[in-house]
């Protein structure tokens, strides 16, 4: 009989048939990686890296200013205009090695204030909410291969995540802590979906992911990681998939927990918690991937940023720009990359919130053509269509 | 089962049991008399404490934590004795809701609950929402859902739950009392927090495409400051009130009329908001986004337009009745239609595993794992907007995998009392397909057998 492990790769490699030997070589160092981070709630891109020199900063910040650089706690100085948050020790530490960009007052096309709404802008890769059903790094895919049961795209949850639903075959994983089903029951569900579609692609997508993930539920070590720990621990385990014998070399990341509408907090608290999970988490991602980091970006994205002004109960409302962050040793780092509107009453969107200066849609861009090599016109055409205006972002890779 | 019978019991209710009578007659009757007559709540919920003593216990033991932190060292004593009783009164919750709807002789209202409680979702993911979720499904919910849409509002919107999770208890007025003496001494901190007023009309009653401004947002807010909690608060204002319970306080009101949707509504307390939510309960913009989701739920990931369209217009024909709506749903053919079928939710497919094998837990550990690894922990949709309906936000490959996993966990303790294909012919009936039932009646053993009829596309459909 055979074991659960050969089953598994049998079983995934079966329903791979369609795809030519040697297409699926990304396990090799060589390959570009790309790890899409999304922060579900809205995080504050003023927190984030804060334009602390700005006449205006303080003033409007309230309660919830930085501290400048050299005082106590005080922001992690980018550029003498702005400072990573105290918080983000590993990030700083890659921006000073020229490994991470740092993009602020930047936004979706989005301009209203829904979550919801927003994270679909965001994910489907349109214009408005539900212009599009399915993902823009699903769309994404078709050029870079993969096929049912050896994709090249995973999500680090038990349910995939919109930017990566769409036509092209993706997996999804999450750590279990139920015995393993054997390998016949396996086989007899493959018959049992045949007729099915649905159930059948899901089931060799899985096969994947768990010939992938290989030993990682051993010992349980995940029981019970929940909060904004589990988005540290995600962005760990990334980076064995990414390594990880078979084709997988892109991976969606997601967080909740970043809608800090009260008590948000400055150098501690709330959102400082968050941030500091996400520090040890790309940390993580950076050390796991050794020598295929040379070779990868990670961009840290939200759907919209927060008010500006400290609300009644000390937080902050849904505001529009905020920052995002891209990080990897294929990354022209060290740079801040902004048209900084100002923090000025009269600079403000709707008289509250950063104005948008940059539309997110131009990294992505950037991302699949500079960084995965999809053809410029396909990404125009196919992924972000109805987005002329949103030109790629140049200089983001080292040539 | 006729194939309306199974309908009845698995897309309308919450999976058929294998002792079910088959109602062949009269399946659309035996749904309608569950909304219609006035019952009383499940035995498993009747028994659990109010919320407003679970908060005022939990507001004591905070206090204690955080005297004892300002003292000297903090004790992890506290923190973790915290922490076990919110977990505990969750579990508990859990496990009554879990039995109610394993043992409910009327599914069609139990997962109307189920559906409401997620509409007006409140999250386990911020303290001390866990200790309460299920009850505010109990108290605010259940009462509610074969009434009045606006009664169902208020009821959600006025529950501490609701209050805490979406932050309006802390919310002031800065034209009322107390903003303005914040103001005078420079508390620049006290003030507005929108985020109740924006959810009530993006998810709760209009839709985010409901034809709201963001002025509306901010009137909104205003007119619903002062909407608080009795006893003391988290820094000990407000100590006025009968703790954990509902309480108006108009020290904190913003004063004056407020025109939303383009109404004006004069100053009136308390009544200026309610009359707000009742106009929003009647509002079309309501009844074709609640009337969305409900065909959402109920008939198809792509609703009918048609079949919206007839809903939309039972729910405005009666003012925001529900049970006119029901039955339009109930009567309508397409809800009757076999191919459309809906992929279950985690949640439904463990609710009806154990109505399928007639088993009522005692404990709920089981099943909360099991929904926490499929991606759908009990009260925990960590957003507002409370859980997705749909096959493409279900679908993840992992999430099948768990299923089929969890099938496995189950036929272990559960297969060999089984007959997997006689199980199949009475909880499917003649919606098990043939090629379905011929492998699982060549599964090498009963419990091999049992882990392929749950994972089966027959079963996890609805």
């Amino acid at each position: 009989m055979l074991t659960r492990r050969q089953a598994l790769k049998r079983l995934a490699a079966g329903s791979a048939l369609a795809v030519a030997p040697g297409l699926a070589l990304a396990g090799a160092e060589t390959e570009a990686r790309f790890v899409l981070v999304i922060l579900r709630g809205a995080a504050d891109g003023l927190a984030i890296a804060a334009p602390y020199a700005d006449p205006d900063y303080s003033e409007q910040r309230g309660e919830l200013a930085l501290p400048r650089p050299g005082a106590g706690d005080g922001v992690l100085d980018l550029d003498g205009f702005f400072g990573l948050h105290p918080r983000l020790n590993s990030t700083y530490e890659l921006y000073r090695a020229g490994q991470a960009r740092i993009l602020h007052a930047v936004a979706s096309p989005y301009r209203e204030r829904s979550h919801f709404d927003g994270q679909d802008v965001l994910e489907n890769g349109g214009s408005r909410a539900g212009a599009l059903r399915d993902g823009w790094l699903n769309r994404a895919l078709k050029p870079l291969g993969g096929a049912v049961g050896d994709e090249a795209a995973i999500a680090l949850a038990a349910n995939t995540p919109l930017v990566l639903r769409g036509a092209q075959s993706t997996t999804s994983w999450a750590p279990s802590r139920l015995p393993e089903t054997d390998a016949d029951t396996l086989e007899r569900l493959e018959i049992l979906y045949r007729e099915d579609a649905f159930f059948g692609e899901r089931l060799a997508q899985a096969m994947n992911s768990q010939e992938a993930a290989g030993d990682l539920d051993a010992g349980g070590k995940r029981r019970g990681i929940r909060g904004a720990r589990l988005l540290t621990e995600n962005l760990r385990l990334a980076a064995s998939f990414l390594t990880a014998a078979g084709g997988l070399r892109i991976a969606v990341v997601e967080a909740g927990g970043w809608d800090t509408h009260a008590n948000q907090g400055a150098t501690d608290g709330t959102l400082a918690n968050q941030l500091a999970a996400l520090d040890d988490g790309l940390d993580a991602l950076r050390s796991g991937l050794g020598q295929a980091w040379s070779r990868t970006a990670v961009a840290v994205v939200t759907e919209f940023g927060r008010t500006v002004s400290v609300n009644g109960t000390r937080g902050t409302d849904h505001g529009t720009a905020s920052a995002a962050l891209l990080l990897g040793g294929a990354v022209d780092g060290g740079k801040v990359t902004a048209d900084w509107p100002g923090l000025g009453r009269r600079a403000l969107y709707e008289g509250r919130d950063l104005e948008p200066t940059m539309d997110l849609r131009s990294v992505f861009k950037a991302i699949l053509s500079d960084h995965l090599e999809v053809s410029a016109r396909y990404v125009e055409r196919e992924v972000f269509p109805d987005s002329g205006a949103a030109t790629p972002t140049k200089e983001l890779f080292r040539s | 089962m006729s194939i309306a019978a199974i309908i009845a019991n698995n897309r309308f209710g919450l999976g058929a049991r294998p002792g079910d009578p088959d109602r062949r007659d009269d399946p659309r009757g035996w749904l309608l008399e569950q909304v219609r007559a006035r019952a009383k709540p499940e035995p498993a919920v009747r028994e659990l404490p109010h919320s407003s003593e679970v908060l005022t216990a939990i507001q004591a033991l905070r206090r204690e934590q955080r005297e004892s932190s300002t003292a000297a060292a903090r004790t992890p004593d506290i923190v973790q004795r915290y922490g076990r009783v919110v977990r505990s009164h969750y579990l508990e919750q859990a496990t009554a809701r879990y039995a109610a709807a394993a043992a409910t002789d009327r599914p069609f209202c139990e997962r109307l609950v189920h559906f409401w409680a997620n509409h007006f979702a409140v999250s386990a993911d911020k303290q001390p929402i866990p200790a309460i979720a299920g009850l505010f499904e109990n108290e605010a919910i259940r009462p509610n859902v074969t009434g009045k849409f606006a009664d169902l509002l208020l009821a959600a919107e006025r529950h501490p739950a609701m209050l805490l999770y979406l932050d309006n208890v802390q919310s002031i007025g800065p034209g009322s009392k107390l903003g303005k003496i914040a103001r005078r001494r420079g508390r620049r901190s006290l003030g507005l927090n929108e985020n109740l007023a924006r959810e009530i009309l993006e998810l709760h009653t209009l839709g985010v495409d409901g034809g709201y401004s963001q002025n509306d947002v901010s009137t909104l807010a205003e007119a619903i400051t002062g909407w608080s909690i009795g006893g003391a608060g988290e820094r000990g204002r407000f100590a006025d009130g009968t703790p954990g319970t509902f309480e108006f306080r108009e020290a904190i009101h913003e004063p004056g009329a407020k025109t939303v949707l383009g109404k004006r509504y004069a100053e009136g307390g308390l009544d200026q908001g309610v009359a707000i939510l009742r106009d929003l309960g009647a509002h079309p913009a309501t009844a074709r986004h609640l009337c969305t989701k409900l065909v959402c739920h109920f008939v198809a990931d792509d609703p009918p337009t048609g079949l919206v369209d007839r809903l939309s217009a039972a729910w405005l024909d009666n003012d925001g009745e529900l049970l006119p709506v029901y039955e339009a749903l109930v009567n309508a053919t397409e809800a009757w239609n076999d191919t459309n079928r809906k992929y279950k939710s985690p949640h439904d497919f463990v609710v009806s595993t154990l109505r399928a094998l007639d088993r009522v837990p005692d404990d709920s550990r089981f099943v909360v794992n099991a929904l926490d690894l499929m991606g759908q922990t009990p009260w925990r949709p960590g957003s507002p907007a409370g859980w997705p309906d749909t096959a493409a936000e279900w679908g993840g490959a992992d999430s099948l995998y768990k299923r089929i996993e969890w099938s496995h966990s189950v036929a272990r303790f559960a297969g060999s009392r089984v007959d997997p294909v006689a199980l199949g012919d009475a909880v499917l009936g003649s919606s098990f397909s043939d090629h379905s039932r011929r492998w699982i009646s060549r599964a090498e053993s009963r419990m091999q057998g049992l882990t392929l009829l749950l994972a089966s596309p027959d079963f996890q459909r609805r």
